[in-house]
């Protein structure tokens, strides 16, 4: 079932599987891409411990900026900063940058062209408690609607540290989102990652169905292809973590594979991975779609787990869009 | 070559016939603003600023960040005037396929160091230019020009706070008070007086001249030079369509309307 060629952990389905933070990944990577590159500032509003770019501040106080809680001052000081020739990392939760912020990155950053990565930290329910004025479910809508704009969602720890790497350099304009909670590490430092390649991590021999995913719902959506097996549905799973520039050749060849496509994501349904999918499809190859998101509302207090739950984004979730797509599919 | 201010005066001069122009052929633009900025991007081109026409992208120039990118169209004529780019282009300003888009953008035209136009923005990347230049000990300066109006907008004073906070005294602003916005007074808008005080309360150096007097401008940028601690804004008190007897001092005259001679 795995695709050896993404050479996943060995511990993938099983119970001491190493559970890591998808931000604690950034925020020691950005250490590394510190201490490679001296073009590289970091810039925070308020929120350095929790987007975990503490560790960077420590190590490099000179060349990190505390703007206040300021989304709008700290994306357009880092335009600026940019402009002159450093490369900015902006974090903040993503409900306030690119939540709050959008316009000025949309006008300082993505149209002056300057190579600004912004790091929406908290993407999806991750806020939990905090409730839905924290949630964001949206950002991934806002950041792919920018030209110019590159969009990544790491899948776990792992991914993230590389994902962080990878930008660093890019010479563009960047959003990279970030996972709270901490879930399983199933990628390793040898899994394949580049910018705008999506990796195969399931590949059956006759797969009757293709689930496309982003962030941490990559691992559920691997959890889900399990599951479906047992039961002698075979799946292709795709980890999409490049939301822009997406592959496009990997989900039209897809669809062809398998005429039936379930996108899984931590975000509203509406201009959200899935719907960059859906864009894709309808224009190349057009089959069934499923998509598991947020169905246009808003979140509410509760933990990620249970909310996750209550919004229907678990593997079962997923697993039962697949059910429907196949349905779709053969009627 | 230092010029005189009479001999500013002159090229501002041309500047404002060449912005009459412009909006006539455009029919559209920003003609109060326009021409109360005249003066000022004149005295920053023409004298005050360390920049060479032939490399617009020279490291060490100093940098002007125009956050009221309405008021291109007197940039775009000092530009041209300067030696950017043909002042024939002057003509195609917000037309298709033009360089001189409606509002300015960068990398379409020499000499344009940020896409500007929303405002509220400006001040804030030119902190941010200020603040990285420093940390490499880069020795050019950053100069910023607003409009009153934009000290509505919360990025503004985001941008005031931190410029203090860092003491960013390579930083120069430059408001454009002609006293007007879109739909009337900035007083019966949304009253920013005392703004001199303000921007003292936030830790800036403030000098406050006449916005048309080349003498004033070219004094209260060695003024900041000499500054070593704080930030400078130079409150520049200017006529909201200086020049043009019919537009001075009028609010309809924010945007283009029928009839510029």
């Amino acid at each position: 079932m795995l695709n050896k060629e993404a050479k996943l952990s060995k511990k993938i389905f099983s119970r001491d599987i190493v559970l890591r933070a998808i931000r604690d990944g950034f925020g020691e990577a950005l250490v590394e891409v510190g201490e490679k590159n001296e073009k590289v500032v970091v810039l925070t509003a308020d929120l350095k411990e929790s987007t975990r770019v503490n560790l960077f501040a420590e190590k490099f106080p000179e060349r990190y900026i505390q703007v206040g809680v300021a989304e709008q001052a700290l994306v357009t000081i880092a335009s600026g900063m940019a402009n002159y020739g450093k490369i900015p990392f902006v974090t903040s939760y993503a409900v306030f940058s690119p939540g709050r912020n959008w316009e000025q990155i949309k006008t300082t950053i993505a149209l002056n062209n300057v190579p600004v990565k912004v790091v929406g930290a908290h993407g999806g329910l991750g806020a939990g408690p905090y409730g839905s004025t924290h949630q964001a479910l949206e950002d991934i809508a806002l950041m792919r609607s920018l030209p110019n704009m590159i969009v990544v969602c790491p899948a776990d720890y792992e991914e993230a540290k590389k994902a962080t790497s990878n930008v660093v350099s890019n010479g563009r304009p960047t959003y990279l989102r970030l996972a709270r909670e901490e879930t399983p590490v199933f990628t390793t430092v040898k899994s394949p990652f580049k910018i705008g390649r999506a990796e195969v991590l399931v590949n059956s021999k006759n797969p009757q169905a293709t689930i496309i995913a982003c962030g941490p719902l990559v691992y559920e959506a691997l959890l889900a292809a399990r599951e479906l097996e047992k039961i002698g549905i075979e799946t292709l799973i795709i980890n999409n973590h490049t939301v822009k520039p997406m592959d496009e050749r990997m989900i039209i060849r897809a669809a062809k594979t398998t005429a039936a496509i379930v996108t899984a994501e931590e975000h509203q349904i509406a201009g959200g991975m899935g719907s960059a999918v859906s864009e894709i499809l309808s224009q190349n190859f057009p089959v069934p779609i499923e998509f598991v998101g947020i169905h246009d509302s808003f979140g509410e207090s509760g933990t990620p787990e249970e909310l996750k739950k209550k919004f229907g984004l678990t593997a079962k979730d997923i697993a039962e869009a697949v059910k429907r797509v196949i349905l779709r599919k053969n009627s | 070559m230092r010029k005189t201010p009479e001999e500013l005066e002159k090229i501002a001069a041309t500047i404002r016939q060449d912005i009459l122009n412009m909006l006539a052929a455009a029919k559209s633009g920003h003609p109060a603003g326009s021409l109360s900025m005249a003066d000022i991007f004149t005295a920053l081109y023409f004298e005050v600023m360390n920049h060479d026409p032939k490399k617009p992208d020279w490291k060490d120039r100093d940098r002007l960040v125009v956050s009221n990118g309405h008021t291109c169209p007197a940039l775009y004529a000092v530009l041209a005037r300067a030696g950017y780019f043909p002042v024939s282009k002057l003509k195609t300003y917000s037309k298709l396929n033009s360089p001189l888009q409606g509002h300015p953008e960068r990398f379409r035209l020499p000499g344009i160091e940020t896409t500007s136009g929303p405002l509220g923005c400006g001040l804030a990347q030119a902190a941010g230019i200020a603040l990285a230049s420093r940390m490499d000990n880069a020795h050019f300066r950053v100069y910023c020009t607003v409009s009153d109006a934009e000290h509505d907008e919360g990025n503004h004073w985001e941008a005031v706070l931190f410029a203090a906070k860092y003491k960013l005294s390579n930083l120069t602003v430059f408001v454009d008070r002609n006293n007007i916005q879109i739909e009337g007074p900035t007083e019966t808008t949304l009253p920013l007086e005392p703004l001199r005080a303000k921007y003292e309360a936030f830790n800036w150096k403030v000098v406050e001249i006449d916005g048309h007097n080349m003498a004033e401008i070219i004094a209260a940028v060695a003024k900041a030079r000499a500054e070593d601690s704080r930030p400078t804004a130079i409150i520049a008190h200017t006529v909201a369509g200086k020049g043009v007897a019919y537009m001075e001092g009028k609010s309809e005259w924010h945007t283009y309307r029928k009839n510029v001679k």
